[in-house]
């Protein structure tokens, strides 16, 4: 499960940045592509938040969609799925987008 | 989670072969300041957003940097082997070590959660080698990477092949520094695997199918699966080799040494 130490770098770059400041907030970015899941974020992020100044933070997640386009017919469309079909049955697609994973920012406690 | 500091480190051992203790250190780039002061009330600034725009990846992505920086600088190629467990990671190293270890100056960095085994296995072959165990962890990242490195030093103008966790999901996310990521899949596993865990594939250099022994003896249509990796990951190499009996390693052979040829400024030759 890596979404136990990718949520610690998150805890971790914040208390870098943040210095000792109470967050009452966080807000993250999380593509549909990225290859990890929110909820686990949210579930591992109140186990490494603990004892931190991000102890008890609300977390939100962004999850913004991939951006593709068929390469046989040229439609444009969102998804959220690494391996897409278009509807006219095409798989030849390129996919930009929707592997971000970002620290937006935060809230003050 | 490590009772020191709350680091996510926790039970990452790094150990050399041959030595009684492991190659420790907790060195792995904590800012100072760690000490922190929860719940001290509301600050003044209490309500304030502060936009951070930081990639969640930048703490290990900055390292892997470094670690890649050291390595073109010692002209080492750095090999990231992946797979999931029981594709036979470990025997094609082997089997890769006692033909043409010397030639290359082979060395290895072993992933396992527990256990010496693997490195083990590797030190039989007179390669050098140092074992990362993970303890929970379920993939290596560039820390681990780093330690490892300072442990082994690899010689320049060496290959260090980087034997990563066997997984399938969780190594993909994380650059370690390496300068080719190879995935490794066998006849044994379902030949759709490449469209289940596509994050593995799509940033694959060369992808290896081993056990082609094996090919009479289970359902593996090799079709299937070509066409599962070109489309996930179109364009990439791919190898058919049995670690046991030795097809297709002349060509994976051919692969690494033309892989440090070209990083020690040569030119590549073929086998």
């Amino acid at each position: 499960m890596h979404e136990l130490s990718i949520t610690q770098s998150v805890v971790d770059a914040i208390t870098r940045r943040m210095g000792d400041a109470s967050i009452r907030r966080v807000r993250l970015e999380v593509g549909k592509l990225s290859g990890l899941v929110p909820d686990a974020v949210q579930f591992c992020f109140e186990v490494v938040a603990a004892g931190t100044t991000c102890e008890g933070a609300l977390v939100e997640i962004d999850e913004p969609c991939g951006h593709a386009r068929c390469r046989t017919c040229g439609r444009a469309f969102e998804t959220g799925d690494m391996l897409p079909l278009c509807a006219c049955g095409s798989a030849d697609i390129a996919v930009e987008g929707g592997r971000e994973l970002r620290i937006r920012e935060v809230e003050l406690a | 989670m490590c009772g020191t500091c709350g680091c996510g480190e926790a039970g990452v051992r790094v150990t050399e072969l041959g030595t009684a203790a492991p190659a420790h250190g907790h060195g792995h780039g904590h800012a100072p300041g760690h000490g922190h002061a929860p719940g001290e009330g509301h600050a003044p600034g209490a309500g304030r957003i502060v936009a951070l725009e930081e990639d969640i990846l930048g703490a290990n992505d900055a390292l892997a940097a470094e670690n890649r920086r050291v390595l073109a600088e010692r002209g080492v190629l750095a090999v990231n082997l992946m797979s999931s467990p029981g594709s036979g990671k470990t025997t094609l190293l082997v089997r890769t070590l006692t033909d043409i270890g010397d030639e290359l100056g082979m060395s290895v960095v072993e992933g396992d959660q527990e256990t010496l085994l693997d490195a083990e296995r590797i030190g039989a072959t007179g390669a050098r080698v140092v074992q990362v165990n993970t303890g929970a962890g379920c993939h290596l990242d560039a820390t681990m990477l780093a330690r490892a490195m300072a442990a082994l030093a690899p010689a320049p103008g060496s290959v260090m092949v980087v034997e990563n966790v066997g997984n399938l999901v969780c190594p993909a996310l994380f650059d370690l520094g390496e300068a080719a990521r190879v995935v490794v899949m066998s006849v044994t596993e379902g030949a759709d695997k490449p469209l289940k865990y596509p994050h593995m594939f799509r940033t694959a250099d060369l992808v290896l199918l081993n056990k082609v022994d094996l090919l009479p003896y289970v359902d593996f249509d090799v079709a299937t699966w070509t066409a599962a990796v070109e489309r996930v990951r179109p364009g990439v190499e791919v190898l058919s080799v049995s670690a046991t009996r030795g097809d297709g390693l002349d060509t994976w052979y051919a692969w690494l040494r033309a892989g440090i040829a070209s990083r020690r400024g040569g030119t590549a030759t073929s086998a």
